[in-house]
């Protein structure tokens, strides 16, 4: 029987296996950042133990940090103290950081694909969720909690089982103005934010086939939010071309050898998944999400669900999260007044990302009602966008172009969301007080969050490009 | 090192019946950064439990005094969202050996058992029928045996068995810790390294 790519993957990283026992994978590529780092350094400091080999872990400063004036020393005072142990911790034991000012700083998930560290057929690993991004690559990647962070320092390795396997497929033709974060949102929304729980998913078929890496990224930086382990897409000409000639990827006869092994990385014709699930292109509208976890989503133009349509038993979860939102049943988000939006996070900062919104809003400009932030990914993106002038028609638009970091997907520096306020971001997550204490945030895609900024209010961006098309 | 030991408990429970509890409720992402593990208790369910001038809010269940216990019991797909260890280290700071859900969500799940906190998957039935028994009376305990995998309602007897990965619960039982574990086959990984 055949294979599939994840367990072609998962099988190469194989240490020991054991009865009983998880197997030991071999980790290729160990991110850190900041946050969830510093207490497996003092782990490794009690055990007397050094980094096993840090030649294969990778640093950067992401989660803390300014958005704006990045040259100054970091205002908050926790926040400048978890950044500078991380600096500390990896002068002290000889791992290469990416920090504040470095030209590759950024979120950890857009700097490992950009540099060409992520690679199709590797094993990475990073004490944040959102791991599963570099899984675009055809590659197996998670997310770890730090007792992990410390065993993969100290080791590596990691103890780990063996997920099921799922495969989702898309195909069809999408329609204007959707794009891969809308495809996420559907399928989490259709499968709900526990669907994937207890799987690795393997995207497939021809809609995912076209999508570009950066697009390819999108889904599977969203897997987690179906609770899967990791997601992951077969290597094809698309991803072999976004690596070549990165800055760490193999060059000349190490690259051609490369290219030959990624070749075989698909799942065969007969592979068996433990669970298919299949949707149709033509059937995703631009998303929205209207609940407190992303799998609460619709199309722009449905109407929040009743109550009365869940399970007795779900029903009191249901009515906290519109309460939270402020929100009531049947309700339309089409035409609802804004305050905020996000562009950015590990899920829509990369450069592609950001010249579909400039193109989008050239000539445009946000409506008074709005605040807009645009925050790139990395060092490297916000160079590429000034280099492109993007960051001339972002201000001209009023969408001020800010420097790297996590921001306000999760509100640990200054880019909070105020309470009561309404949010469309690009982000993944719109857990309660995600964005900051009592925000509430709507998800959706770069060019949705664009088109509600204009207008100042929840959009569905189709209708702005018929309009265009028209003139 | 040796981590924390979980053999068998019998205590009261708190039932939080929200389901989809993510990290992000248990420990927002504002108190992340501390650089030890200590502490996180304080902050558990923050924004749950207290208002915006921290004051607890009285119909929050870990306000009201009627409840206590070392068991958390929370509804399905506990510990969604962020890999965040820190949910873990919150849950048992604070005070709790357990939680017991019909469903948790992965990295949740390591994340505790990697604390000596322990995962208690039970069916949808069962989890009612454990809110049934406190909503009844709220000293209503439960007893949870890691040895022999059962957790039980102590004033109606009914019980239900539990999975575990059998190498976590070796480890659980006897306090061992995965890096000693997997140095111990340090030979095998530097093979590896060499042979690819």
């Amino acid at each position: 029987m055949g294979q599939t790519l994840f367990d072609k993957i998962w099988d190469a990283h194989v240490v020991s296996s054991a009865e009983g026992f998880p197997d030991i994978l071999y980790i290729d590529t160990h991110f850190i950042h900041e946050v969830t780092s510093p207490q497996a350094f003092d782990g490794l400091r009690k055990r007397g133990l050094p980094v096993f080999r840090p030649q294969q872990t990778v640093a950067t400063a992401d989660h803390n940090v300014p958005t704006w004036d990045q040259h100054l020393p970091i205002k908050e005072e926790l926040s400048r103290y978890q950044v500078d142990m991380l600096t500390k911790n990896c002068k002290e034991f000889g791992i290469e950081l990416y920090g504040l000012g470095h030209p590759y700083q950024g979120i950890v998930h857009v700097i490992g694909p950009e540099l060409g560290i992520t690679r199709p057929g590797g094993t990475y690993v990073c004490g944040d969720s959102h791991t599963s991004t570099h899984g675009a690559f055809g590659a197996i990647a998670f997310g770890i909690g730090t007792s992990q962070v410390e065993q993969v320092l100290a080791t590596q390795c990691l103890l780990q089982s063996r997920p099921k396997r799922m495969k989702i497929e898309v195909n069809g033709k999408l329609q204007k103005g959707v794009g891969a974060k809308d495809i996420i949102l559907y399928i989490i929304a259709q499968i709900s934010a526990a669907g994937g729980t207890g799987y690795a998913v393997e995207y497939a078929g021809d809609t995912i086939r076209s999508l570009s890496m950066e697009g390819r990224m999108t889904i599977c930086n969203m897997s987690i939010e179906m609770g899967a382990r990791c997601g992951l897409i077969a290597p094809d000409e698309t991803t072999i071309n976004y690596v070549k000639g990165r800055e760490f990827a193999p060059k000349g006869e190490e690259w051609d050898k490369a290219v030959a092994y990624w070749q075989t990385l698909y799942s065969d014709a007969d592979a068996e998944f433990d669970s298919v699930l299949s949707f149709r292109a033509e059937d995703i509208e631009p998303m929205i999400t209207y609940g407190t976890n992303p799998g609460m989503g619709i199309g722009v133009t449905q109407h929040v669900p009743e109550t009365a349509s869940f399970d007795v038993k779900e029903q009191v979860s249901y009515k906290k999260a519109l309460d939270y939102m402020g929100l009531h049943d049947d309700e339309q988000l089409l035409g609802k007044p804004i305050d905020y939006v996000f562009i950015g996070s590990c899920t829509n900062s990369r450069i592609e990302d950001l010249r579909q919104v400039a193109e989008f809003v050239k000539g445009k400009h946000k409506a008074d009602n709005v605040t807009v932030w645009v925050v790139p990914g990395s060092k490297q993106v916000q160079e590429q966008a000034i280099r492109e002038g993007l960051d001339k028609i972002f201000n001209e638009a009023g969408f001020p172009l800010r420097e790297p970091g996590c921001s306000a997907c999760l509100g640990m520096n200054e880019d909070k969301i105020p309470a009561g306020k309404y949010c469309v971001s690009t982000s993944n997550r719109n857990f309660e007080g995600r964005q900051g204490p009592n925000s509430r945030t709507f998800l959706a895609s770069p060019l949705t969050a664009a088109a509600s900024a204009i207008t100042g209010r929840v959009t569905d961006i189709r209708e702005f490009l018929k309009e265009e098309e028209l003139v | 090192m040796a981590t924390k030991i979980f053999k068998h408990i019998q205590t009261p429970v708190v039932p939080l019946a929200i389901e989809n509890i993510d990290t992000d409720q248990i420990i927002p992402a504002r108190f992340l950064k501390a650089t030890t593990r200590e502490g996180f208790g304080n902050n558990l369910f923050r924004d749950w439990r207290f208002d915006e001038n921290d004051h607890p809010k009285p119909d929050f269940v870990l306000n009201n005094p009627t409840y206590s216990g070392k068991v958390l019991v929370a509804g399905k797909n506990f510990g969604c969202g962020s890999s965040r260890e820190h949910a873990a280290w919150a849950i048992a700071d604070y005070g709790f050996d357990a939680v017991v859900s019909s469903f948790f969500a992965d990295i949740f799940k390591g994340n505790a058992l990697n604390n000596g906190l322990l995962p208690v998957q039970v069916s949808d039935d069962f989890l009612q029928k454990i809110f049934d028994a406190v909503a009844a009376d709220h000293t209503a305990e439960v007893e949870i045996d890691l040895e022999n995998q059962y957790i039980k309602i102590s004033a109606t007897g009914e019980q239900e068995t539990f999975e575990v990965n059998p190498y976590k619960k070796a480890c659980m039982i006897n306090g061992y810790d995965d890096i000693d574990y997997i140095l111990s086959q340090k030979n095998k990984i530097e093979e590896f390294e060499d042979v690819r």
